[in-house]
């Protein structure tokens, strides 16, 4: 597309870039501003960018009105756990759904597709009953249960794009070699698909420790609650909210996430792109 | 035959002959292959869960729908046929909060793709800090839904927030509160769904980009085709199949989204910004009325099914016609 751009259009479209970015940018710049600000100046009328005195007292406090460490804890144990068992059972599904074409993999490809129009209600409140007789109510077990469910179309998506990026010879050849079915899947193909294995298991992490509605309804006792329940008791009654723990708690909590994003950022978007090859 | 719609022809072929590659049937699982019986177990672990904690649910969902289901009665629950959907169709403040969340749903939509395609077409040009874009459009995709509604709380804050600050400066007035604000609210609410949502979207779109054929841009340039020009005959006809599915999927996430405005609003000022979600949420979790919310549900997943059909059909036979 680089052809015989003139210079007043590329000034444009700088222009629309910098734009962007300026929206992109701003709301996350200014979390980190009122993080550092001191109570006193998030209560004048004319707040800075760059706090004249920055503190860290926001994160003291912060870590004083909410059991912050043993939130995260909750959301850890919770989120590795979904992303393991999502992983572990997607796995030999999406390579079913890539190597077989047939009823199975039809129905399957067909669920992914229609978990995505579900409406959360709709299904809640079957869970929430289901949970109750089985006591998993306020338990971290059941929270994981559903968040391997909700992890699977995702994952099954992402998975299977890429074991249709390899070469099915590869296997055939294995096969030749007198390797069974179980010992070609076990050392052919899973080291092969090892890279993809990892990004999805890491992006099924972040959803994980991102959620809030199911946390919400599943979680009843506070000292049972994932982060994101825990980061809106700042928020209080009617919305009066100490806004610099706040700000210093909702950044705390967003750092996991954008650090394993970036580890995988490149393989997300890879990975959308071999799961929407096919068809 | 004007060279554009040669142009055009050309890429149909290309497009078709790519999905005739990957449509291969080969391989080690063709449908009694070596695969085989063994498929069941490699697909057992996943299905199990699937159908327990999913497929179940949605049935029990919708049945539940038809009884009169409360939180802690001790009367066993009773079918009560359709006289949920009855109460349902006179229920004013559901249908308010309906049309609130279509409103919402549009609103977000049709901007974030919009915004979207831009930062895409911008993002496939071989401009400088391109990376740095990229990865600062990627970043709202990470965030917990709760922390983008704390930030954009801060943003909107009435005294410390940017917003006003940055309207004071310009001398245009401040001190609007504008998540509390009756008029002010729905609005303010739909540009942070837009933010939000905007990652997916430009990545998709993006990836649709790269599919377009490059030959086909150079040739049409050489045949002195406009950039406008380019775009309806070359980008468009290849981004068209990726641009319908993630605004169907925008659609149905926004309608269905629940933790952004909990967070911002929780449905006020006077019920101005409450989703269905949060309403559906309120009435099971607050009132405990579990049929009826249910009902609500499946009105829910009626509608939108319904409008995206006729937009598809719409869509197709648009397109079919443009031809």
């Amino acid at each position: 597309m680089s052809l015989r751009t003139s210079g007043s259009a590329r000034a444009g479209q700088y222009l629309a870039l910098l734009c962007y970015l300026v929206f992109l940018a701003v709301p996350f710049l200014w979390l980190l501003s009122t993080a550092f600000k001191p109570a006193r100046e998030l209560g004048s009328l004319h707040p800075t960018w760059i706090p004249r005195q920055p503190t860290l007292e926001n994160f003291r406090q912060a870590f004083d009105e909410q059991p912050l460490l043993r939130a995260a804890g909750h959301s850890l144990t919770a989120a590795l756990a979904a992303a393991l068992i999502a992983v572990l059972i997607a796995t030999p599904m999406a390579y079913v759904m890539a190597r077989r074409r047939g009823r199975l993999a039809a129905a399957a490809t067909g669920w992914v597709v229609i978990s995505q129009a579900f409406p959360f209600v709709l299904v809640i409140i079957p869970l929430f009953l289901v949970l109750k007789n089985l006591h998993l109510i306020n338990s971290l077990a059941g929270l994981v249960m559903v968040y391997v469910v909700w992890a699977l179309p995702f994952a099954l998506w992402m998975l299977s794009g890429y074991v249709r990026a390899l070469p099915a010879e590869l296997e055939e050849a294995a096969a030749v070699d007198g390797a069974g079915r179980i010992r070609t899947l076990v050392s052919v193909t899973a080291p092969l698909l090892a890279p993809g294995i990892v990004a999805t298991a890491l992006f099924a992490f972040i959803t994980a420790w991102n959620e809030f509605f199911f946390a919400l309804v599943l979680l009843k006792s506070p000292e049972k609650q994932t982060l994101p329940v825990v980061l809106t008791h700042f928020l209080g009654a009617e919305g009066v909210a100490d806004l610099g723990p706040l700000a210093a708690a909702a950044f705390l909590a967003t750092l996991p996430s954008l650090l394993v994003f970036a580890l995988i950022q490149r393989r997300i978007t890879g990975g959308m792109l071999a799961g929407a090859v096919k068809s | 035959m004007t060279s554009a719609t040669a142009v055009e022809r050309s890429g149909k072929e290309r497009s078709r002959h790519g999905r005739a590659g990957s449509g291969r049937s080969g391989g080690p699982g063709g449908p009694g292959g070596p695969l085989g019986h063994g498929a069941w177990f490699l697909v057992l672990p996943a299905l199990i869960p699937v159908l327990v904690l999913s497929v179940g649910p949605l049935l029990y969902g919708i049945a539940l729908a038809f009884t009169d289901a409360q939180s802690g009665r001790t009367e066993p629950t009773e079918w009560i046929g359709a006289l949920n959907f009855r109460d349902l169709a006179h229920d004013t403040l559901f249908w308010d909060s309906f049309g609130i969340g279509l409103l919402w749903a549009v609103g977000v939509t049709v901007p974030q793709f919009v915004l979207a395609l831009g930062l895409a077409l911008l993002l496939n040009q071989n401009l400088r800090f391109r990376w740095l874009a990229r990865a600062l459009a990627i970043i709202p995709w990470a965030m917990p839904e709760v922390v983008v509604g704390i930030m954009w709380r801060l943003v909107y804050s009435p005294d410390a927030g940017v917003l006003n600050e940055t309207l004071r400066d310009l001398g245009l007035g401040g001190g609007r509160d504008w998540l509390s604000g009756l008029a002010t609210a729905l609005p303010a609410v739909i540009v942070v769904g837009v933010w939000a949502g905007m990652p997916q979207t430009t990545v998709a779109l993006l990836a649709g980009l790269q599919n377009t054929p490059q030959e086909l841009h150079e040739a049409a340039a050489l045949d002195g085709a406009g950039a406008w020009r380019r775009f309806r005959t070359v980008t468009w006809p290849a981004l068209r199949p990726v641009a319908l599915a993630i605004t169907a999927l925008n659609f149905i996430w926004s309608f269905n989204s629940f933790a952004l405005v909990y967070v911002l609003t929780n449905g006020g000022p006077g019920g101005r910004t409450r989703l269905p979600m949060l309403f559906a949420y309120e009435e099971a979790f607050r009132y405990g009325q579990f049929g009826y919310a249910a009902a609500m549900g499946c009105v829910m997943v009626a509608v939108i099914a319904v409008l995206l059909s006729l937009q598809l059909v719409g869509r197709l036979r648009q397109g079919e016609e443009g031809r």
